[in-house]
């Protein structure tokens, strides 16, 4: 088991080197190799199969991978169990589903990691839930249960959530794709609001012109490797592989 | 969104499809020829019970009289149960001593009956619980306080039958969610130790495991090592019970999305936060109705323990209607018994019912 020390603030915050991942013998991810800054906003875009959820959920152990290395501000993503659970809790997610706990109030959703993760004392976790409520307009529903929010509120609740953590870095797994089209905006908006704070991001996404936007490199995924990575005006305008020609032809 | 429609759309009403009594017995009962035919019939049916029943229970009855009374009567003697009660209630309970039991299930009753609040559930309840049971254990076997001792041989009756099911359910519950998340465990030893454990039990009938706590255990115990016959019937309960309730705790895991996991470990939960604050609290809540399924039979099986020499509510009502004066009266005993059943069952399901409103969260 290797730990490395802390990173020096000027080290990638998330580093990964020659990651390869299988499912059985399916080779999903295959020599993945990336460094994200302090601050850098990454759009990931692809076919659907084409391994960038998995990329992402890769980032926070949610899969495992089974070659190469994954570091996350400083620690390496092994199977020790303690080491994952502090990435875990320096990385936000948020899902296509939302997954909130439907058992729990908005309030209690968003408390609940800063409670029991971080010993915030309730008082205080409460105090920076309503914060983060206000912070994605929604601060009017906290005693509400998520089944009565609609899908943009329950997705923008999900991402208060992950804020209450005080994450490093946020990853976003098609966050807009489960949603009617009238509710995309409400979220999209509160993703720009975070990335123009400075928040690490890492999202997978269609949106493309959140893309085009927010981001400062957009990476084209196909077949479990990434193709190619520009910045967005680049990508959009200049792609260079084929591949990436024929699925920008696709979608835009 | 949970606005309320705009108003300056005109809100009509929605249509009235049937008006009054009439309305309601033309749409209910006589929609169709078929239904109309039907409705007569069961109408006709109970007319022909009804009445008979009537009779027989309420009006040629007699409710607390000596059992030669009975003899010259056609309807129900109810006095089997007022002459007989201390018996059906209390067994062979020494003479005298009868409120020691009868307390201690006003106590437990009372316990019950407060902490169905889920407000009340706190720290301080769990105290009173605990200092109560201690209460009821003394009042039930007694040896201090001036109170003769009353061995386990001679505790019978209801209070037999309340201990046993009640502390089979209360304990039954949590090892069975135990043995469900053992089941679904990621570390082989554990995972297959309950399945076998859940198979083993399932695999048999309630009697052969009372048969067996009750004569083939005391054989593997060393010499001169007893343990008490009821505590045996006891454990027996508890450790069937708590299989079936672990199959249906493992059916509401399996019931929780992928997702509540993944949001649980993407915010850093460890696994037993996990269980305990996002998966257990819904995966019980979703098995709610078949758990108060077993719970009611494993009530109604503690009556099973009549083959192993305990006697139970229904063991002791079998031994007062032997006596020669009160024979030929058990139809009324029995339902007397079954009333007592009832209530008990229905309390238990309706409460489940009222919990389940409660604790729907609308998702």
């Amino acid at each position: 088991m290797t730990q490395n020390g802390r990173a020096k603030s000027t080290d990638p915050i998330i580093q990964i080197r020659e990651m390869h991942k299988w499912y059985g013998d399916f080779h999903v991810l295959s020599n993945i190799n990336l460094e994200v800054e302090k601050g850098e906003r990454i759009v990931i875009c692809g076919p659907s199969g084409s391994g960038k959820s998995t990329l992402i959920r890769c980032i926070n152990r949610l899969e495992e991978h089974q070659r190469g290395q994954i570091i996350v501000n400083g620690v390496e993503l092994t199977n020790d169990i303690k080491n994952i659970e502090k990435v875990r809790a320096e990385v936000g997610m948020v899902f296509q589903h939302f997954n909130l706990f439907p058992h729990l109030t908005i309030l209690e959703n968003l408390t609940l990691g800063p409670i029991w993760v971080l010993k915030t004392p309730k008082k205080e976790a409460e105090a920076i839930a309503m914060k983060y409520l206000e912070k994605v307009h929604i601060a009017e529903q906290a005693k509400k249960y998520p089944g009565q929010l609609s899908g943009g509120q329950q997705q923008r609740v999900a991402i208060a959530r992950s804020l209450c953590m005080h994450p490093e870095v946020m990853l976003f797994d098609e966050p807009t794709s489960a949603l009617d089209p009238e509710m995309i905006k409400e979220v999209l908006d509160v993703m720009i609001d975070l990335a123009e704070e400075g928040m690490t991001m890492l999202v997978v996404t269609h949106e493309m012109g959140f893309a085009e936007k927010v981001a400062d490199r957009v990476m084209f995924m196909d077949f479990g490797e990434i193709v190619e990575q520009n910045s967005p005006g680049q990508f959009f305008a200049n792609p260079q592989h084929e591949r990436t020609k024929l699925f920008l032809s696709q979608i835009l | 969104m949970n606005q309320p429609a705009p108003a300056r759309r005109v809100q009509l009403k929605p249509p009235v499809t049937n008006v009054g009594v009439l309305g309601w017995l033309r749409s209910n009962l006589f929609n169709t020829w078929y239904n109309s035919i039907l409705t007569v019939l069961a109408l006709a049916l109970l007319a022909w019970l009804i009445p008979p029943l009537v009779r027989w229970a309420f009006i040629d009855s007699l409710w607390n009289s000596t059992s030669e009374a009975c003899r010259d009567i056609d309807g129900a003697c109810w006095s089997v149960i007022p002459n007989n009660i201390k018996f059906i209630f209390f067994g062979f309970f020494p003479q005298g001593q009868e409120w020691r039991p009868a307390l201690a299930m006003v106590m437990l009753l009372a316990l019950v009956f407060y902490s169905k609040e889920r407000s009340r559930w706190k720290k301080s309840l769990g105290w009173v619980w605990l200092a109560s049971l201690v209460i009821m254990g003394i009042l039930m076997y007694g040896g201090i306080l001036g109170m003769p001792v009353v061995e386990t041989s001679q505790w019978s009756g209801l209070p037999l039958t309340m201990m046993l099911s009640f502390f089979g359910m209360v304990a039954a519950y949590p090892l069975g969610v135990l043995l469900a998340l053992g089941r679904r465990s990621k570390m082989p030893a554990i995972k297959s130790l309950c399945v076998v454990y859940i198979e083993m039990i399932r695999g048999v009938p309630l009697i052969s495991l009372l048969f067996m706590s009750s004569i083939m255990f005391p054989l593997f115990l060393p010499e001169g090592v007893t343990i008490d016959k009821v505590l045996r019937a006891q454990i027996a309960i508890i450790l069937f019970t708590a299989a079936y309730i672990a199959e249906v705790v493992r059916g509401g895991l399996q019931a929780m999305p992928r997702g509540q996991y993944e949001a649980a470990d993407s915010i850093g939960l460890n696994y037993n936060q996990t269980m305990r604050l996002i998966i257990l609290p819904q995966a019980l809540k979703i098995v709610i109705p078949p758990t108060v399924g077993i719970l009611l039979s494993a009530f109604k099986d503690t009556s099973l323990v009549v083959i192993i020499a305990l006697y139970d509510v229904l063991k002791t009502t079998k031994v007062a209607l032997s006596n020669p004066k009160w024979t030929g009266y058990s139809t009324e005993a029995y339902i007397f018994l079954a009333v007592l059943y009832f209530i008990f069952c229905y309390a238990m399901s309706s409460y489940s019912r009222r919990l389940e409103k409660e604790l729907n969260t609308g998702h």
